[in-house]
Parts: C-alpha cells; structure tokens; sequence
C-alpha cells in the first residue's frame, strides 16, 4: 500500500485518482484530469468532493482563474527527475488564490520531498514500498535555506535582517 | 573572498549530513542505482569510466590557501596524488572510492568548501573572468554577482531538477572576455547605463555541445537590485518550457531557438513582472554585505620595478616568461601571474598534491594568499609585486608551472577524453601529448603567436572544441577513433563558432596536420598578424586546399 504523508506523518487518503474517466463520474471524493474538469466546468466547478489532477506536462495557465475554491489538486511526477512539477506547484499555491490541499504522487521519493514542501506541497503519496515514519524526516534537511519559495516568502538575506 | 557565516556553514554541514545518509541508503540497496544517479551527480560525483570522479566547486574559481592545501591533502589521502583543474574553474579527483565520498565533503566542509550542484541537471558552478578584481578597465568587481549568484541558486527548490544543465557566467570587463560569457546558458555583461547606474544586460541561450549558438540578447539593462527575481523568471520559463522528451533538444538555448528570441523574452517579461519588486528584490544591505567580502586589499604605494628591467633585459627565460605568462594589473607596482598547468608530459589542468602544496605557498608568499582557477586550466596569482616576479619566477619554474606558453599553441584547452570519461568517442589527452611533443621549440611558439587549441573527446564539448582557433573533435568512425578538425572558432568578445574543415584524421596523422595548418598560417601571415586575423582574411578555402591537397 502507498502510504499518504503530510509533513507530520502518515494519514487517510480519501481521494481516489482517476485515471481517465469513462461514462458516469465515480461517487465519493475523486480526483479527475484536468482536462476532463476544464471540458466540465459547469457542472464541476464548486463541487466540494470532486479535485484535479495534473499531469507534469500540463498547461497550467488556462487553470490558474479558476479553481480557487478547489479543495485538492495533485500534480504527477512521471519520474522523480522531472521537475516541472515544482514550478506548476508554486504556480497554483502562489498565483490563483488555491486554498486547499496540493498533492504530489508518482515517483515520489525521499530526496526530494523537501524541495516539494518548499513549494507548496501539502502531501505526498509516496511511492510503493517507502516509509512514511521515515519520510518525514526528510522535510527538514536543510533547516534554514537561502531562497524564499512558498513555505518561505522571503529570502534568507531578508530574513536575517529581520 | 566570501566568507561564510553561520547560515552558509550550516547549509554545507547540513548536505554532508544530506549526502553521507544518501550514500548510506545506497549502499545498503534501499535507494537503487537509477535513484542515486541524480543523486550523486548533484554532488559531482560521477562513475567514470575506471572510477568515480568527484568534481569540487570553486566559485567563480576563486581559492585560499588553505583551501588549496586542503585540495592538496585530499589528493594525497583519497586520491593517486593528483587533481584536475577543470574548464569550469572546478577541481576534479579522478580516483575516489565512493564510501570515502561523505568523508571527503566533510574534509571541504572543514574550509566552507563543497560539491554542491557540480553536475547534473541543475545550476552550475558561476563563473567570471579570473582576473576579476585586479585587472584594468574593469567596470565593477563582478564576483560579488557571482556570489549571490551561488546562494540563490545553491538548493534551488524550484529547479533542482530541470531539463537540463545550466551554466552562468558574469563577465565585467569593458574590452575583453575570459569567460566566454556569451556561451552559457545565460552570460550577464554587467553594464553602466546613461543615468550612471550598474546594472546588467542579460543574454540567453548560448552553449557547446552538439549545437553550438552564441547567446542572444533578451534584457538590454537589468537593474542590479532585479538580477535575482528576473534569474527566477527566465528559469521558471525555462523549467516550464523546456523540452524533456529529447536530451539533446533540452537545453534553454534550443527553447529560445523554437520561440525565437523576442517571443521568449516576452514570455520571461511577462513571468518577471510577477515577481519584480517583490520579496526576492536584492536590498542594499545585501548587496552591501556581499560587496564588503570583495573590498581591494590595502595595496602598498609602489613605483615601477627598476629592478625588474634589469632582469628582464639580462635574463632571456624570465623575460619570456614575463611577456607571456605577466599581466597588466590594475594598481601600480603590481602584476597578474598565471601559472600554467600545461607541461609536456602532464595533461592539461592536471596538477599534483605536491604541486598545490607549492602553489598553497607561493600564494601566501607572493599574492596575498588568494589563488585563482581559470577557464583555460591554469592557475591565477592575482596579487604580485613586481619586484617579487623574478624570485617568484624561480620557485614557479623549479615546480614546473613557468612554461612561458600562456595563450600559445601548447597552453591548450583539453578534456579528460577517453582516458578517463564514459561518454568519450575518442581520446583526448593523447592528441595534446603528442602535439606537446611536436612544438616544444619555444622560439616557434613566440614566432607562431597566440593560438587556442581546444580538443574535445565528443560533441559534450568539455573541451570548448567550437570555440578554439584550431578546434579538434574525436569522432567515432566505424568503432575507431577520429579526428575532426575546425578554424576560425573564438571566445572572446566576437564569440564565434569554428567552422569544420573536412573529413577527420586518425590520431597520428594529428601532429602532422597540425603542423600543415600552421605552415598555410606563416605563408599567408602578414607582419604582425595572429592566426585567427589571418584566418579571419582569407577564410578557410587556402587552408581547406592545402591540407587536403597533400594529405591525399
Ligand atoms: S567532451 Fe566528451 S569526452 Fe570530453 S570530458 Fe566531455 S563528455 Fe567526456
């Protein structure tokens, strides 16, 4: 079983991912792709138990005036060495008024979690096999790093003079 | 030179920590090898092709002393005794075993040293002229840019991992360019504008490899306060434009390329209006922080060395040396020492523990304890007084590093090649032996003039092949090694390509083909001329006819 993780420890995934969407939406709380939702925005815009799901090489721009009252979106990593993610991440927490929860699944390793907290991941679906207990040790590997990001909106230069 | 405070400490004690659990995990099978690969390259650490090689970063190439004897000491103890100076201003261990690996970044760390973001797909090393600081008609020191530079980048969360590599250079000098600024991923000309004011014109999209291009122009003045939040926008678009799918089509030049540059400057304009004048702006306390690390030390007021004349006119070597290898320096009284690593019989940037010892000392003795890296692969004393050049000069030679060739045929540029590199079509080091061997005589050298050579083993480029005046590239042909040659390439401040000049050549008809080459050069010369303004006249059809014309 994947383990779901904050950045505190292991919890509930109550989110189901689908993958493509075929007929009728599943009932429960769903993540959909994002192309699905934007063809559907009428009827799924405001639906407090359906959330979207990105894939890494997504068009974000088209999203960001929209889904402020989203209440989770999920961005893929096809592979743990490619990056776009971090900046679709710090896209939709910085730039589109997301208030709720941003996930990250995939090839989600321990390495790089603290780069994906520092821009504006909520939570991580880790992959097969990796421990949450040990996985969130890896969010404080550097504990007071020089650029400002989403978890720090101000550079370290800045910070020290304050 | 920067030194660190308690934060830049703690982030390079925090990655030893990083990397020595990372190390661990692999070596007990929980992280598989494809898990760690990006790992340990971030780090520098690569598996070659008989053993790892761990790259070191030298900001902007600049070392002390003690961080020089520390590179010594680690050669000696982790190492088969010696380090190469790489193109990049890094410095390489060829022979490492990978368990020594945390103890060795521990040992860095001990003098704020690391191999933080040596290779692999993220922001490289920045790197600047090596006589930054000291040499005349400088606009403005550019190393405390290249400093900040390093911290923003250093642990990037957002591009840690991008499409591709991403190399930055800074160049300040009003005529010259060491660094070959407009071949890199970005290159910052810092610039002063009509209102008086530093700030920096930005290009993008220049680089090696297997598609050499030339940087083109993309912010016409930035403002020095703005250089980190538009760095931010010109990588968010990179790092979300950027091609993945193809590795070779993944560097930002090839973006810039497919939008065309107004198209892509537009787009970084749009993202930079974001973020400019937010949090990331630099504030003057920074920059003023940053900038007090670089502050002139308290030169002596000296006047010219009369001493120096007489030495010069009795001693023929010293004075070759002296106009070779002896630059300009921007306080009276003081010179510029490069100290090349480029001796018959040794490869081209490599140095041994017992070498860097020597060089830890002469900085101490005769330059303020400050040593410098350049792109070139040689080492800089920046801080000389003139009356101390002559003894400087014995020690210098007695260690072997006063070979009067700097700028000259043999002061080449080459990459580690075959011998040592996995991605090799052909070796390199062999190649610049044997043309070693062939013009040692220092009297044709002189005659000859100033002349880049740069080889590379394959299309990565390592050894700036593209951008020689004689370029040469191995090839693979049919499983055996070849040769391809190229003219006309340069660095400086008209960067330009070289253009190939034919079929390639098997390694031992090199020496000779060479030597075809620059006897079409003496034929055509007139007074004065160096190759690349006779190339530049005639172009490459005399040269083109003549070596093929006798080589069939
Ligand atoms: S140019 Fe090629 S052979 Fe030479 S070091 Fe670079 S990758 Fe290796």
């Amino acid at each position: 079983m994947q383990k779901l993780i904050n950045h505190t420890g292991v919890i509930d995934n109550n989110w189901a991912l689908i993958e493509t969407v075929e007929g009728e939406l599943p009932s429960g709380q769903i993540l959909v792709p994002a192309s699905y939702w934007l063809e559907n925005l009428e009827a799924l815009k405001g639906r407090s138990d359906v959330g979207i799901w990105f894939a890494a090489d997504a068009q974000i721009a088209p999203f960001l005036a929209l889904i402020s009252d989203v209440a989770v979106i999920a961005i893929n990593f096809p592979a743990f060495a490619n990056g776009r993610g971090y900046s679709l991440a710090r896209l939709v927490k910085e730039r589109s008024g997301f208030k709720g929860e941003l996930r990250a699944f995939g090839d989600v390793l321990l390495d790089q979690l603290f780069f994906m907290r520092r821009c504006g991941f909520d939570t991580y679906l880790l992959k097969e096999g990796l421990s949450g207990e040990k996985a969130v040790e890896y969010f404080a590997t550097f504990a007071d790093p020089y650029q400002l990001a989403y978890d720090k909106p101000e550079p370290l230069f800045r910070r020290k003079g304050a | 030179m920067y030194k660190y405070d308690d934060y830049d400490q703690r982030i390079v004690d925090e990655r030893v920590a990083q990397f020595k659990d990372q190390t661990d995990r692999y070596l007990a099978g929980e992280l598989t090898e494809e898990q760690f690969l990006p790992l340990r390259l971030q780090n520098g650490l690569y598996v070659q092709r008989y053993a790892p090689m761990l790259r070191v970063a030298v900001p902007y190439g600049l070392m002390s002393s003690q961080q020089v004897r520390k590179l010594a000491h680690i050669a000696r103890t982790y190492d088969k005794g010696y380090a190469h100076i790489s193109t990049r201003t890094n410095v390489q261990f060829n022979w490492p075993e990978l368990a020594d690996v945390p103890a060795i970044l521990a040992e860095l760390a001990s003098v704020q040293m690391h191999a933080i973001q040596t290779s692999g797909n993220c922001i490289r090393n920045t790197t600047t002229d090596q006589f930054a600081g000291v040499v005349p008609n400088e606009l403005v020191d550019p190393r405390p840019y290249c400093e900040i530079i390093r911290q923003w980048s250093t642990f990037h969360p957002e591009f840690a991992f991008l499409p591709r590599k991403f190399k930055i250079a800074v160049n300040s000098h009003e005529t010259d360019d060491r660094v070959a600024t407009l071949l890199h991923d970005i290159g910052i000309k810092i610039v002063r504008n009509s209102a008086d004011e530093i700030g920096f014109q930005v290009y993008v999209g220049g680089g090696l490899g297997r598609t050499p291009i030339v940087a083109s122009l993309v912010k016409e003045f930035l403002a020095e306060k703005d250089l980190l939040t538009y760095l931010d926008a010109v990588l968010r678009v990179y790092n979300l434009n950027g091609r993945r799918d193809n590795k070779y089509k993944a560097r930002i030049k090839i973006l810039v390329k497919a939008l065309g540059v107004e198209a892509f400057a537009k787009l970084v304009d749009e993202e930079w209006q974001h973020l400019k004048d937010g949090p990331g702006t630099l504030t003057d306390q920074e920059l003023e922080r940053i900038k007090g690390h670089f502050t002139a030390p308290d030169y002596k007021v000296l006047s010219a060395s009369s001493e120096l004349k007489t030495q010069t006119q009795e001693n023929k070597a010293f004075s070759n040396w002296y106009n070779r290898n002896v630059s300009e320096h921007k306080v009276a009284g003081y010179a510029i020492v490069t100290l090349t690593l480029k001796k018959l019989g040794t490869a081209p940037g490599d140095i041994t523990d017992q070498q860097l010892d020597t060089v830890a000392d002469l900085a101490d003795k005769y330059s303020l304890g400050e040593v410098r890296g350049s792109h070139e692969q040689n080492l800089v004393l920046a801080d000389v007084e003139e009356s101390q050049l002559f003894a400087l000069w014995q020690e210098a030679k007695a260690a072997g590093f006063a070979t009067p060739n700097l700028g000259l045929l043999t002061d080449m540029i080459c990459c580690p090649g075959g011998d040592f590199c996995a991605l090799a079509n052909a070796k390199s080091l062999p190649v610049a032996e044997a043309l070693q061997e062939k013009f040692d005589n220092l009297d044709y050298l002189h005659d000859l003039g100033e002349i880049d050579l740069n080889i590379s083993g394959c299309m990565n480029a390592c050894g700036h092949h593209h951008i020689g005046h004689i370029g040469i590239l191995g090839v693979d042909k049919k499983g055996a090694e070849f040769y391809q040659v190229s003219l006309g390439g340069k660095s400086g401040v008209g960067a330009n390509v070289g253009k190939i000049l034919g079929p390639s050549f098997a390694r031992d008809q090199m020496p000779m083909i060479i030597e075809k080459i620059l006897s079409i050069f003496v034929d055509l010369r007139i007074d004065g001329e160096r190759f690349i303004d006779t190339y530049d006249r005639v172009g490459q059809a005399p040269f083109k006819e003549r070596v093929y014309a006798k080589a069939n």
